[in-house]
């Protein structure tokens, strides 16, 4: 259970947050902002299986039709937002299950479950590039403006409206991250990711176990890309799908830390400021350069700190915390080589 | 026209295609060799292996059109070159990692791959870049065929050929083999394993080169280009099983038929959806791969 004193903490955060568009406005810092709530709330649910050693690169594929298809029914069906998001979110979900069931029911994991899951945000790329009669192909895509009720389109031109719908989604991110933590999913989850052998011996359904988080991170993500795509009217295959967005998402979780709740959090606040400051100094010659430093660091981070800097951050606080999880320990003996 | 008569053009575009998806699969085996070398050695595996052919690409876009060398004086240079560079990805990123856990491996190649696209957007800018050679095309009866493709064909088989003597006729090659059978005993018997995994980590780069050499024949070199066919190259791994060289042979011709056919009817990225739906029934018909051995 938490604390007196995290409450009271987590309390008094939120309402600075709240309070934050009503004291400050400065469009430009509030647009980061949002960017980094709405990010954060994508790389949260990325987290949310890749905790559990179930590293999936193709959460770009769900971001990208989360977005996609609710922008696309929008303009083609005149179909609100209201609707299409859920639509999306199930089409997200769909695929998740589909590709998942056969990966999970065969013991696909490790290497070849990465692979697949890679190929699979690959081909949601090439989908979205190959049906460019609809989706406008690599130049990227815009929902129509709309005249009639901005509430009903999702569209607001104020950046307050958006950053409190931004909070509260991600909030609620990190509100389904500690319902997990405390399910005993996740004690299920943490014994597959040691044993799976073992854990279906002892009567978890290995299967069904994988499936439900699968469903749940896609299903977050899609609606991460709708929201992304609503708050910025613009998006393209390559900010909002493919390999790159899946592996910008694996950077900021581990940046940030994956087994703290608010670790992809802590990486999305990393990685966007990182990508700002690199646009403002490097001005219109900024194209590739906060890929480059990413990636860089991504290897740099790997090799050297792997447990992100919060995590061991909190790690060097308390160093008696706990006993780290057994999966935990083998990322703590690789961040020191040489022991 | 009557209803033979159609019936005959639609079978030598049918041919063509088939023709068209065996002279693709050659380069696809060879990409897939390169890659399950690497794993079947190594036990790791490279997501940026697209990245490095896109990188010899360029390598040969500079020497020929740039440098004004023959492209058969360029093929040499831009192979050593993507070899000494996976030698390098190995020393830097994944010799570091051998005993963290696998995925950490893997996604630092990941991090190798975004360093590699954004160092070619840097370098050479998002421009479309070709050679400038326009290879003849081949009229065969009523049917076409691209010469460059059957150059990569017959190249790309070449190369694999070479890859066998090299793995069965010499000593190095049979250390190589031992140790991708048991990584621990081998270095009980006296084999430096470190500069096994160096020659093999070589040798993939080297097979990468080879097929940036052939792959720039037909295609535009562009930073994006590795992410056209590296999804499609894991693809045929994992169906093939990952370090099985046979079963990834067999998998490269069956995916490049099925784009192949696939793109008859409608756009070559259809081709790759097709592909990929394939792949996903394939997967619960034969799980464990094509040929159903795994290590």
């Amino acid at each position: 259970m938490m604390g007196q004193g995290r409450v009271a903490a987590w309390g008094i955060g939120l309402a600075a947050l709240i309070a934050l568009p009503f004291v400050y406005r400065e469009p430009y810092h509030l647009h980061i902002l949002v960017l980094i709530l709405i990010w954060s709330f994508a790389y949260t649910s990325w987290s949310m299986m890749g905790r559990f050693g179930l590293v999936s690169l193709g959460h770009g594929g769900f971001m990208g039709i989360g977005a996609y298809v609710t922008a696309l029914l929008w303009n083609h069906l005149g179909l609100s937002p209201w609707i299409g998001i859920p639509i999306s979110m199930a089409a997200a979900g769909a695929l998740a299950l589909i590709v998942g069931y056969p990966c999970f029911r065969f013991r696909i994991t490790g290497h070849y479950f990465v692979l697949v899951t890679l190929a699979l945000s690959g081909i949601v790329l090439q989908v979205i590039t190959a049906t460019r009669d609809y989706t406008g192909g690599s130049l990227g895509y815009t929902p129509n403006r709309t005249s009639g009720n901005k509430l009903l389109a999702l569209q607001f031109d104020d950046k307050t409206t958006w950053y409190l719908i931004a909070l509260g989604v991600w909030l609620f991110g990190i509100v389904i991250w500690h319902w997990v933590d405390r399910s005993m999913a996740r004690y299920a989850l943490e014994a597959i990711s040691e044993d799976e052998d073992a854990a279906a011996a002892a009567g978890v359904d290995v299967t069904a176990e994988k499936l439900k988080i699968t469903l749940l991170s896609a299903l977050m993500t899609a609606l991460a890309g709708a929201l992304y795509c609503q708050y910025q009217m613009f998006i393209t295959p390559d900010t909002v799908s493919g390999i790159a967005v899946s592996l910008q998402m694996v950077f900021a979780a581990i940046v940030g830390g994956l087994f703290v709740s608010l670790g992809p959090t802590f990486g999305a606040i990393i990685t966007i400021l990182l990508a700002e400051t690199l646009r403002i100094g490097f001005g219109t010659k900024a194209v590739g350069w906060d890929n480059l430093v990413y990636g860089v660091l991504l290897v740099l981070f790997i090799i050297f700190l792997p447990k992100g800097i919060l995590g061991s951050l909190l790690d060097r606080l308390k160093p008696q915390r706990k006993v780290p999880r057994a999966h935990e320990q083998e990322a703590v003996q690789a961040a020191r080589p040489g022991t | 026209m009557g209803m033979q008569g159609f019936l005959d053009i639609f079978d030598i575009y049918l041919l063509e295609a088939v023709i068209n998806g065996i002279l693709l699969g050659g380069v696809l085996a060879l990409l897939a060799l390169g890659l399950n070398l690497i794993f079947g050695v190594i036990d790791v595996t490279w997501i940026c292996y697209a990245e490095l052919v896109m990188i010899g690409m360029y390598a040969m876009y500079f020497i020929v059109q740039v440098y004004g060398l023959s492209y058969f004086v360029a093929a040499p240079f831009t192979i050593l070159l993507v070899a000494v560079l996976g030698a390098a990805l190995h020393y830097l990123v994944i010799a570091p990692l051998l005993t963290a856990p696998p995925i950490n491996q893997l996604l630092a190649t990941g991090g190798v791959l975004f360093v590699l696209q954004s160092f070619a957007t840097v370098a050479f800018g998002i421009d479309f870049r070709n050679l400038g050679i326009r290879l003849p095309v081949l009229a065969f009866g009523d049917m076409n065929f691209s010469y460059a493709r059957l150059l990569s064909f017959l190249a790309a088989l070449v190369g694999m050929v070479a890859v066998y003597l090299f793995m069965t006729r010499t000593f190095t090659g049979t250390a190589i083999r031992a140790i991708s059978q048991d990584r621990q005993i081998m270095a009980l018997m006296g084999v430096d394993t470190r500069r096994i995994y160096l020659i093999t980590s070589a040798l993939g780069g080297a097979l990468a080169g080879l097929a940036a050499c052939l792959l720039v024949l037909q295609y535009d070199v562009h930073p994006f280009v590795g992410l056209s066919f590296g999804p499609i190259t894991f693809l045929i791994c994992v169906l093939g099983g990952l370090g099985n060289f046979i079963g990834g042979f067999i998998a490269a011709f069956v995916f490049a038929e099925i784009i192949s056919l696939g793109g008859l009817f409608s756009d070559l990225e259809w081709g790759y959806v097709l592909a990929f739906a394939f792949f996903i029934v394939m997967m619960f018909i034969r799980p464990a791969g094509l040929l159903a051995r795994r290590r």
